[in-house]
């Protein structure tokens, strides 16, 4: 189907040029921090007890990578299309046969594989750290793939979410919106335990809520897999499926957004 | 078929806090450009041109009405395929270089990948930008950038190409090259709409204009026909030295220069000078003409229609 | 272009100056202030509000709280602390932001429980925490082993120190010392045989360095308490058999048959008063003795006290 190729080709070319954008815009440099990070740490911890700094360095690795990379998924997100609104450069590509919920698609993956592209390099990181210091790899250390990998699904939010909010909202106001959602992620569970423990009003207010917010907990099983603890197969599916619909959520709504906005 | 044909678009924003506040950018409007010409969309800043050119381009939404690109629907995605746009002081992704930009529009507008790197090379020629198609565009000037805009919206060899201001930041050379530019699409076939509030391009170049003000549609027709519509004027040039008094009885404005006169008279003195001069005896060199430029006509309406509406700018 | 050096002159000095100055200022007034000793502050002490801020990254916090926590000790252990008020919290909230830290339960077996300066002491917190620990770690035998382990050596509650390491034995794959050491606590509670075998356990299976060379003193005096018993009651015996003391410790080791002259861990002699007193002859290089040692001796303060 000529029409459906040329479609996922724009979203191609588009989704390309985003990455090349976040790559010019010298965002690969947060891998040279977090190597620096890294290697200190690595070698600091030498100087706390045996057998915990396996612990230690897999904590810290992870917990670096999501962060930075949480980071980077909101900074870079947010300014994705107000700043293109802002500076006029969507006027001449918007004349061309690009629909507008391509446009949102497009960004949407050059963002996300940007920071795949950066976790890729993180992982390699935290991989030669652990060798660092523990000299071997022993089995369970695949699961550290397996802890990335969530961290990757919770990057997809993270990116649709900012793309939402930069389909309507400044990058200031955007990067607030985002960060709150992230903590509020964090607390979901909370919201859905206070939920069930309301009435009436509050009880519609605070399931809507605890839904409609970005459920991070289950994605975060560093601790977990620190302690070699196996990750269920059921919570991988299950989680992939939910940053997805969410994901999907999300984009939906960016571009029910941008299909209806007057650039001025 | 018409090129294009806006059938009685309008925008009216909300302005104010609580958007109670109506903003008329534009009046219902109605305008058909045909196939293969040059026409230009004459006003002043704030006149609604680019407010137009927006809702053209799907850019902005219209309060009512509608319009008909090439003969489709102008909200039909694949209209855009044949068309170009060059936006007002336009600015593009500035970590890109002019190469990378063009062909990256190129893949955008569907070009296939074996004819984008041939147009791309002819293009970056055309609007000489060939020796600096490397440097990255925050590196460009204002007159490069509107090179590149150029570039880029006539990359896709489109039918129909809208151009905003196209001579801004221009010097006389870049605009010459512009103006040859336009021509040269209107020899190929090609329609070109451009907006302006520099009278003199036009008036070289359209072979019809329309004239917006404050949102609403003043006049358009051809520009011989627009400038006719006010008095004619001619100017007689003789032999001489002075101006005798009989001539400057008619009361016509003359200037000497060395052995020559020349004077501005209305059009239905002409009789009356040249029996004028054969009564004198002065040798007449030349009866030309003076259309009134576009720029008096342009006056002439702007200040007709504040007195009927009986407010100031 | 000479305005422009004269300013970046004049510039360069103003900002050096001015840096020293106020760092000058800065250290006089910090001089001026009262000290608040920098560790004995925990601005968030509960362990919910601590996971809540940790935004998900519990694994990380717990790993940052236990390497405060050991080096609270640590430092405070070094100058004969006589409080560690913040030990217990700092293991508690490590625990609750990692239950499965296996090191701050053992940890806080072995300097939460004793008794200043060589721990918090506080065994009932110590019995809290193992409990929280067993609770979230059922699958964990050596958890047992640590609570009995409190019961044993600080409440000397041999009973219950009997039935959590009978109630150890029964976790799947639980090493059969438990099941030895209930017996054991069943008959020889207060035997030496029975502390050295705890301590030994406790060296051998210990992941932190501070813990293995606590056991390591332990074990040190318990080799010197038994010597020194032994000893004394060669002396009363000797006294039975002579009716008088032995005039040197070199007399007692011939009479018994001791092979040379009888030497603690670090290689001394032990040294008899006239009394018939064995003591030993630098009780300061064993901390945990409670034999051997001269009567009113207080271990001298290396250092200035902290409290």
């Amino acid at each position: 189907m000529d029409e459906e190729d040329s479609m996922n080709t724009r979203i191609a070319y588009i989704a390309s040029n985003t990455f090349r954008e976040a790559v010019r815009d010298r965002v690969l440099y947060n891998l040279i921090a977090f190597a620096l990070l890294l290697s200190g740490a690595a070698i600091l911890v030498g100087q706390i007890s045996i057998e915990i700094e396996r612990l230690v360095v897999i904590n810290l690795g992870l917990t670096a990578v999501s962060l930075f990379g949480i980071v980077i998924a909101i900074f870079i997100g947010i300014g994705l299309v107000s700043k293109e609104i802002e500076k006029r450069t969507l006027y001449t590509v918007l004349s061309r046969p690009v629909r507008r919920w391509e446009f949102i698609v497009g960004k949407f993956f050059g963002l996300a594989g940007t920071l795949v592209v950066n976790t890729f390099f993180m992982a390699i990181g935290v991989f030669a750290a652990l060798f660092y210091v523990s000299h071997k790899f022993v089995r369970a250390d695949a699961l550290i793939l397996v802890a990335l990998y969530f961290i990757v699904l919770e990057f997809v939010i993270i990116c649709s979410l900012a793309l939402l909010f930069s389909s309507f909202s400044s990058p200031l106001l955007s990067a607030v919106f985002a960060f709150s959602l992230f903590v509020i992620g964090s607390f979901a569970e909370d919201l859905r335990n206070f939920a069930g423990m309301a009435h009436g009003f509050s009880r519609w207010l605070a399931t809507g809520a605890a839904y409609l917010v970005p459920n991070f907990s289950a994605f975060n099983v560093i601790t977990s897999i620190a302690h070699e603890h196996p990750v269920a197969g059921q919570l991988i599916l299950q989680n992939t499926l939910y940053a997805l619909f969410y994901a999907a959520m999300a984009l939906s709504g960016a571009v029910l957004i941008f299909e209806r906005r007057d650039l001025k | 078929m018409p090129a294009i044909e806006i059938l009685g678009l309008e925008k009216t924003y909300s302005v104010g806090f609580w958007r109670k506040r109506p903003k008329r950018a534009l009046h219902p409007l109605h305008l058909t450009v045909e196939d293969g010409e040059i026409f230009g969309f004459l006003g002043p800043n704030g006149a609604g041109k680019t407010t137009t050119l927006k809702l053209l381009m799907g850019l902005v939404f219209p309060t009512a009405g509608s319009a008909r690109i090439l003969g489709c629907d102008w909200t039909d995605p694949q209209v855009k395929a044949q068309i170009g746009f060059l936006p007002e002081q336009p600015y593009f992704y500035d970590y890109l270089t002019a190469h990378e930009l063009l062909e990256y529009y190129g893949q955008l507008s569907g070009v296939p990948a074996k004819q984008r790197k041939q147009r791309v090379e002819h293009v970056l020629q055309q609007v000489g930008l060939r020796d600096v198609q490397g440097v990255q565009l925050r590196k460009f000037s204002k007159g490069m950038l509107q090179r590149v805009g150029i570039g880029q919206a006539i990359l896709h060899d489109p039918k129909l190409v809208f151009f905003d201001e196209p001579m801004s930041g221009l010097d006389p050379m870049g605009r010459r090259e512009v103006r040859d530019l336009m021509s040269h699409l209107k020899s190929e076939g090609k329609t070109v709409f451009f907006s302006t509030h520099i009278l003199s391009d036009a008036e070289t170049l359209c072979d019809r204009v329309a004239v917006i003000h404050k949102g609403e549609l003043r006049g358009v027709g051809k520009v011989e026909d627009l400038t006719s519509a006010v008095q004619g004027k001619v100017e007689v040039i003789w032999h001489g030295t002075q101006v005798p008094a009989s001539i400057k009885a008619l009361g016509a404005e003359c200037h000497v220069t060395g052995d020559r006169v020349r004077a501005i008279i209305n059009e239905n003195q002409q009789e009356a000078m040249i029996d004028t001069l054969r009564r004198e005896r002065l040798r007449l060199i030349a009866i030309t003409p003076v259309r009134t430029s576009l720029e008096a006509y342009f006056v002439e309406k702007l200040r007709r229609a504040e007195t009927t509406a009986g407010s100031t700018v | 272009m000479k305005t422009r050096q004269k300013t970046t002159l004049v510039a360069t000095a103003c900002l050096i100056l001015s840096l020293a100055a106020s760092s000058f200022v800065l250290h006089r007034t910090d001089q001026l202030r009262p000290q608040v000793a920098p560790d004995e502050v925990l601005f968030l002490s509960s362990p919910k509000v601590i996971e809540r801020a940790s935004l998900g990254y519990d694994g990380l916090m717990a790993c940052i709280y236990w390497t405060r926590a050991v080096q609270y000790f640590g430092y405070r252990h070094h100058y004969f602390a006589s409080s560690y008020n913040l030990l217990a919290p700092l293991l508690e909230i490590t625990t609750h932001l990692d239950p499965h830290l296996l090191v701050a339960y053992e940890f806080g077996t072995s300097f939460l429980a004793p008794k200043p300066p060589h721990g918090a002491g506080e065994p009932e917190r110590a019995i809290e925490l193992l409990e929280y620990g067993i609770q979230t770690n059922p699958d964990n035998w050596k958890l047992y082993y640590d609570l009995g382990f409190v019961y044993y050596m600080e409440l000397r509650d041999y009973k219950k120190a009997a039935e959590t390491f009978e109630r150890g034995s029964h976790v799947p794959n639980a090493h059969p010392f438990l099941k030895v050491m209930a017996a054991q606590m069943a008959q020889h509670a207060g035997e030496y045989e029975t502390a050295r075998m705890l301590w030994s356990a406790t060296y051998q299976t210990a992941q932190d360095a501070q813990i293995k060379e606590n056991a390591v003193e332990h074990l040190r005096a318990l080799h010197v308490d038994e010597d020194v018993e032994r000893l004394q009651h060669a002396v009363t015996r000797f006294g039975e058999r002579t009716g008088r003391l032995p005039a040197s410790i070199a007399e007692l080791a011939s009479a018994e048959g001791l092979a040379g002259t009888p030497v603690d861990p670090d290689g001394h002699p032990y040294k008899m008063t006239p009394e018939g007193r064995i003591e030993i002859r630098v009780p300061d290089d064993f901390p945990f003795a409670t034999k051997g040692l001269p009567p009113g001796y207080k271990p001298a303060p290396k250092y200035h006290q902290l409290q």
